[in-house]
């Protein structure tokens, strides 16, 4: 932010009262989005906030912008709509586990193959938090939970690696409570014209609290954030006593003393090709044991709103502006003379 | 057959008032492409018309078999028509399979043009037929004309580069060279229309036009033919007309709406039987600043729409009966946040997959009350492929002035087959855009502040300054659009809802009552309008009184429609499905009436409904 800087938080905050439970994740995801809105020259009403249904898709209720509460799963396919009928606009879409990756998995993963203009923040607590309780599509095999009394059996889904699958320009991850990262990492995806998805581990404290513990506890997070940063070796632990090192069977962690600081991947989210990144994607299944956060994917490619609209211009551009009288004799007309 | 004289081949033909003609072969004969060129030929001619396309869902079913038979029949007149006809004079068929399917439907004495080349024994055993039928006597009572088509056909294109089997695909245009001199059509349109199509000079066209030019040689030659027949141009009322398809002319009238409305046009929709024509057809118009946008699924298809509607675009979406119940959760949020929305579907068999290529009326109750909740919405409908383009404007109408979604009911035998059409004034159709929503400097923005007199709320897009709001699917409070879960707000934002689509009834026109008495009236909607005006005609020829009403607006009705109905001892009302429009016009008005219902995929033939009027009138009279 600079001093001269046009909006406040404040200008982002609604006059409706935040109905998340106290402590709860959403807060402070909230929070990090409207200081990161504040930070920006782009006028306020350019922003839409496009939502399903869930816990974190109460969203766009609390942000003093254009939004749209919306049904459950359909936010990435409605806000493709917004987002291609008008490609000046900045649009966001806020999720979680069950509304994008459960009822919605199939509009996700078509939004981000087709590289829309949106900004897809996956809230990931690992539960169905509105319902109160019930296992999701990221809970962690063996979870009892009211739907799974005896262990859930279903495999959960990587969110960061179902989205280099589909091809997302832009793939990140992050957490809660680290609203700096957070900030840094909204950033980053905005800047990217095309498809971004943002997971952020986020905790409910009260269905699932804790499910993060490996990298917020004091006692474990410095041996389990691996902290990748562009063009760098990507090592981690308390004195970069760990890396990862990449080859074709895999990404995997290792002491840098081991194998050498120069046998430690360098980290390159330009790159064309998704395999490394997924290989990174692959190194955790879940927040257990390191876990990898910050981007994983930054490419440059033309939006679906952007080809869109040249498709548009080039049709003027080669057959004129359309004219409906013409379109109604294009395909040969007659006359009947008055008798 | 007559052998009685070479012919003349200059003989003055025939003058005919009008013919029903159908093309029938294997789905891979190209049959639904002679019967579109030879209406397109006698469009240009300037002859009335209207045509029924029936091919099956299969691609390609299997080749020679009954259910591989795929038909295009074309009715051409002097007069104003409006069906394609009940029963053919002319059949052209190509193999036996397609004689089978389709002879029994052949007027007696009418004439049956046959590719004797496919009159094998192998293709008796598909067909079912134990022995040849053109030898066993069987079709003695139809003027049998045989050609062997795929030997001349052959012959014809050997000089034209296009080798080996792929000779025999011309065969279709033997046919209609054949057709065209039967019924002296000009064969110019077609060689403008092959050149154009496959590029002039090229081995496909070459060997298309020497392959039209034989059949039609051939009808000169053959002595099998004593005579020809000529349609003069109908006497339409005067105007410019050009033949349109139902689903081209509802693509159209939605670009005609978005330049009237002044919103440029955004159509999200999922590939289905019979509505893929209008996403293919917008899609070739980019430079009307038409966005298509083929989603994934017929959800994202209504979902793209409503997203395109929030930002101020007129949206549409189109489907038929198994992707509008996919639709339903959507439009129940379209509906919620009242906005902007056309929901065009074209009815075909149901109920699940059902007869994806054949015409029914059975979502009309679906469209009515396909929704969770109280979510009343209005339906408009198409009654003829010439009257789609005002139905897609009159819903683009009242979806921007009344900020509602509206669903467009249409069906398979409209979107698919074609009719002339007297071209409208453009200039002359009404503008039908509103303003955005503006404020007043210090003044908060209240999304759900109504007009007084439509009910309307106020429509304000992402990017105008100041009129930040946020809609969504929780109920809303009656003026800020805030979550409200107040119990007399929610009653008072339900009854809202419900009284601004019902207040659409003073802004729609009265029903019109084509012909007069007391006795009988037949009330129509959509696609059976053709077969009940000309039904409700002939009797009237015939010197008994009976009258005909045709509803566009299916919710809410015609204000006046009650009345209408109450002033007649009887109403039939025949429908495509078990009687639909019956249960709604009881639950309305309480008002008896006669159901005709036919559920066999097929358009309604204008001869039942004659035979129901005189049962109906017979009884009248005896009671």
């Amino acid at each position: 932010m600079t001093d001269t800087a046009r909006y406040e938080r404040s200008d982002f905050q609604t006059d409706q009262e935040v109905r998340w439970c106290p402590g709860c994740g959403d807060y402070t995801i909230l929070a990090s989005v409207q200081t990161y809105l504040a930070s920006l020259d782009i006028d306020r009403e350019k922003h839409v906030f496009v939502s399903g249904i869930g816990c974190s898709s109460r969203f766009p209720y609390y942000m003093n912008t254009y939004g749209m509460h919306t049904v459950h799963g359909r936010a990435p396919a409605i806000a493709t709509g917004v987002a291609t009928a008008n490609p000046d606009l900045t649009v966001w879409v806020i999720t979680g586990d069950g509304d994008g990756l459960s009822i919605g998995g199939n509009h996700l993963i078509h939004a981000l193959r087709r590289n829309v203009n949106l900004n897809i923040i996956l809230f990931n607590n690992q539960i169905y938090g509105l319902t109160k309780g019930q296992y999701s599509p990221t809970s962690e095999v063996g979870k009892t939970t009211k739907t799974s009394p005896m262990g859930t059996i279903d495999r959960p889904f990587n969110p960061v690696s179902l989205a280099l699958g589909a091809e997302a320009s832009f793939v990140a991850r992050s957490l809660d409570m680290d609203r700096d990262h957070t900030i840094a990492m909204l950033k980053a995806m905005h800047e990217n014209e095309g498809a971004g998805l943002l997971e952020i581990y986020q905790n409910c404290n009260v269905f699932n609290d804790k499910a993060f513990a490996d990298l917020t506890d004091k006692g474990t997070r410095d041996q389990n954030r691996i902290w990748m940063e562009p063009g760098k070796p990507i090592t981690f632990g308390k004195d970069n006593e760990y890396g990862v090192q990449l080859d074709s069977a895999g990404a995997r962690v290792v002491e840098v003393a081991d194998v050498g600081l120069h046998n430690i991947h360098v980290h390159n989210p330009a790159a064309t090709n998704p395999a490394a990144a997924f290989a990174l994607s692959r190194i955790s299944h879940g927040p257990y044991g390191p876990t990898p956060l910050g981007i994983f994917r930054d490419v440059e490619a033309q939006s679906y709103g952007r080809a869109l609209e040249q498709q548009i211009a080039a049709a003027q551009q080669t057959r004129g502006p359309g004219d409906l009288e013409k379109l109604v004799r294009s395909r040969g007309t007659w006359m009947v003379p008055s008798a | 057959m007559p052998d009685e004289a070479v012919i003349d081949q200059h003989t003055t033909p025939e003058r005919i008032d009008d013919v029903v003609i159908r093309f029938a072969g294997d789905s891979g004969d190209g049959m639904q492409l002679a019967g579109t060129q030879f209406t397109a030929s006698s469009a240009l001619f300037g002859n009335d018309l209207a045509t029924l396309p029936n091919f099956p869902a299969e691609i390609r079913a299997p080749q020679g078999t009954i259910g591989g038979v795929s038909s295009f029949q074309v009715h051409i007149a002097d007069w104003d028509i409006l069906t394609p006809g009940d029963s053919p004079d002319c059949l052209v068929a190509m193999n036996p399979a397609a004689l089978k399917a389709n002879v029994h439907d052949l007027v007696k004495g009418g004439l049956l043009i046959v590719n004797t080349d496919a009159f094998e024994e192998r293709n008796f055993a598909k067909a079912g037929y134990d022995t040849n039928p053109l030898e066993d006597g069987s079709l003695d009572a139809y003027q049998v004309i045989g050609a062997p088509m795929e030997e001349l056909t052959k012959e014809a294109v050997k000089d034209s580069g296009v080798k080996g089997r792929a000779t025999l695909r011309s065969k279709n245009f033997f046919a209609l060279g054949l057709m065209s001199w039967i019924y002296t059509r000009p064969l110019d349109p077609v060689y403008e229309w092959v050149t154009k199509k496959f590029g002039e000079g090229s081995a496909v066209a070459n060997a298309n036009i020497s392959a039209l030019k034989a059949g039609y040689n051939y009808g000169i030659t053959v002595e099998a033919l004593h005579h020809t027949y000529e349609i003069a141009p109908a006497a339409l009322p005067p105007g410019e007309y050009t033949n349109v398809v139902g689903n081209v002319a509802t693509a159209w009238g939605l670009i005609a709406a978005s330049e009237k409305a002044k919103l440029p046009l955004f159509l999200g929709s999922y590939p289905i039987t019979p509505a893929s024509t209008i996403l293919e057809e917008l899609a070739r118009h980019r430079n009307f600043g038409v966005k298509t946008f083929q989603a994934e699924d017929e959800i994202a298809g209504i979902g793209s729409a409503l997203g395109a509607a929030f930002a101020g675009r007129l949206a549409v979406t189109s489907t038929s009966g198994p992707g509008l119940a996919l639709k339903s959760e959507t439009l129940s949020l379209a509906l919620a946040m009242e906005l902007p929305l056309i929901v065009i579907d074209i009815q075909r068999g149901g109920p699940s997959t059902g007869l994806p290529t054949k015409v029914e009326q059975s979502d009309l109750l679906f469209a009515m009350y396909g929704r969770h909740g109280e979510s009343p919405l209005p339906i408009v409908s198409t009654s003829a492929p010439s009257d789609a383009f005002d139905a897609a404007f009159e819903a683009a109408r009242i979806a921007v002035k009344y900020m509602t979604p509206v669903i467009l009911l249409t069906d398979g035998y409209i979107a698919t087959s074609s009719e002339p059409w007297n071209l409208p004034d453009i200039d002359a159709l009404p503008d039908i855009s509103r303003p955005f929503a503006s404020i007043e400097n210090g003044d908060s923005f209240l999304p759900y502040l109504r007009d007084e007199e439509t009910l309307s709320r106020p429509w304000a897009i992402p990017g105008q300054p100041g009129l930040e709001h946020r809609l969504g699917g929780l109920e809303k409070d009656s003026l800020t659009g805030n979550v409200s879960y107040d119990p007399d707000n929610h009653e008072t934002m339900t009854k809202v809802r419900q009284r601004k689509i019902a207040g659409i009834a003073n802004d729609i026109p009265d029903v019109e009552v084509h012909g007069g008495g007391t006795g009988l009236l037949v009330l129509g909607w959509g696609s059976t309008y053709g077969a009940i005006r000309t039904a409700v005609n002939r009797v009237r020829a015939a010197g008994r009184e009976v009258a005909h009403a045709h509803l566009r607006h299916l919710n809410p009705f015609p204000k006046n429609l009650g009345d209408v109905l109450s002033r007649y001892e009887t109403v039939l009302v025949p429908e495509i499905n078990t009687g639909q429009l019956t249960r709604l016009i009881h639950a309305e008005f309480l008002i008896p009436t006669v159901g005709y219902n036919r559920v066999q995929g097929l358009p309604m033939k204008a001869r039942d409904v004659e035979g129901k009027i005189h049962e109906l009138l017979d009884e009248g009279a005896s009671t």
